[in-house]
């Protein structure tokens, strides 16, 4: 899968970016880089590219990896792991969509949330 | 217990192979009966991660964590020597990065046919860490090939597709892409893990002696499956 085209309201990390700190926003966020730190995007989501490579703890709405995620994923809404996915780390979620072939080393806590 | 040395020595990222076969499992309906009937259970799955098995647990409103013990049992930096010079695996390294849970955290443990297929020197410590992360009364369950199976016996993957109905997968391994001389990059496919040996009775009660009680089925396809409890 190509990286998005740029437009309005997606934030970009490309291949050869490196980022060690705090990332924050109220954007989507696609991260075919490395970045190392916490990422945090509540209400939004973030996709870890196939070339992404992150170790951070993540906090959004929806989180997509093709690539590297080492850290844990808290996401308000849905989180998928594409079959080139390789993730390390605890997972607490409403949803979940696992391909056959992502990697996980780590758990997988589902919480609902009333309506 | 029969011996088949040696690991199948291939990078180790499982490429799912396309066969695939159901098997009821008399100690997979046996848990079945507990987990249905409990909540918020903590199950721990030693397989290769399973899409199948993480939605069962989590429609079930379980946790489920899941940790490919056979694929990380390939990692070279574990490679080391004994007082021999024969080549082993360090044990304490690969417990110190795997299976790294608090004491008594688990209700459930999945082996499969992990100790069929693991290495020889990470057989007893692994089953000494499943002790100690399972909660009292918590169970482990685990396959093992009968006496005749050979050397070739392939290693599969277990998909829960049932109260007692598992999906087995051959698992393959994809050898490192390397660059030929022409520039075209090739990429063997070899076959999966090697059966390591094969336990008899006795074997596995001494494997498991830690634990309170132990329970065997036996089923056709000449798999023996072991339910202990901690």
């Amino acid at each position: 899968m190509s990286a998005p085209a740029s437009g309005l309201g997606l934030a970009q990390i490309g291949k050869s970016v490196i980022v060690k700190g705090e990332l924050s926003g109220s954007e989507d966020l696609y991260v075919d880089g490395q970045v190392e730190g916490t990422i945090a995007l509540k209400g939004n989501s973030l996709t870890v590219g196939p070339n992404g490579q992150v170790k951070a703890s993540v906090e959004a709405k929806g989180v997509v990896v093709q690539g590297k995620l080492e850290g844990n994923i808290q996401a308000s809404d849905r989180v998928e792991l594409r079959k080139s996915a390789i993730v390390t780390g605890d997972i607490s979620t409403q949803r979940i969509s696992i391909e056959e072939g992502a990697y996980l080393k780590g758990k997988v806590d589902i919480h609902k949330t009333d309506k | 217990m029969k011996l088949f040395r040696g690991s199948s020595g291939t990078e180790t990222i499982p490429v799912q192979g396309a066969q695939k076969l159901t098997r009821r499992s008399s100690g997979l309906g046996e848990l079945s009966r507990m987990w249905e009937s409990a909540e918020d259970l903590c199950i721990l799955d030693l397989g290769s991660t399973s899409p199948a098995n993480i939605r069962h647990f989590t429609e079930h409103g379980h946790r489920i964590y899941s940790e490919d013990l056979l694929t990380a049992s390939t990692d070279p930096e574990l490679l080391g020597k004994n007082e021999e010079g024969s080549v082993v695996l360090d044990s304490r390294k690969f417990l110190a990065d795997n299976l790294v849970y608090p004491a008594a955290r688990f209700d459930v443990v999945l082996c499969w046919n992990l100790p069929d297929y693991l290495d020889e020197s990470l057989v007893k410590p692994v089953v000494g860490r499943l002790w100690s992360v399972l909660k009292p009364g918590g169970m482990l369950l685990a396959f093992f090939h009968t006496r005749d199976a050979g050397p070739d016996s392939p290693c599969h993957r277990f998909h829960i597709v049932g109260t007692d109905v598992l999906e087995m997968q051959k698992i393959v391994l994809r050898r490192e892409a390397r660059r030929g001389p022409t520039g075209a990059i090739h990429t063997a496919i070899s076959e999966g893990f090697q059966l390591q040996r094969v336990f008899n009775n006795r074997h596995i009660e001494t494997l498991f002696r830690d634990f309170a009680s132990i329970k065997f089925f036996l089923a056709r396809d000449n798999i023996r499956e072991v339910l202990v409890v901690r």
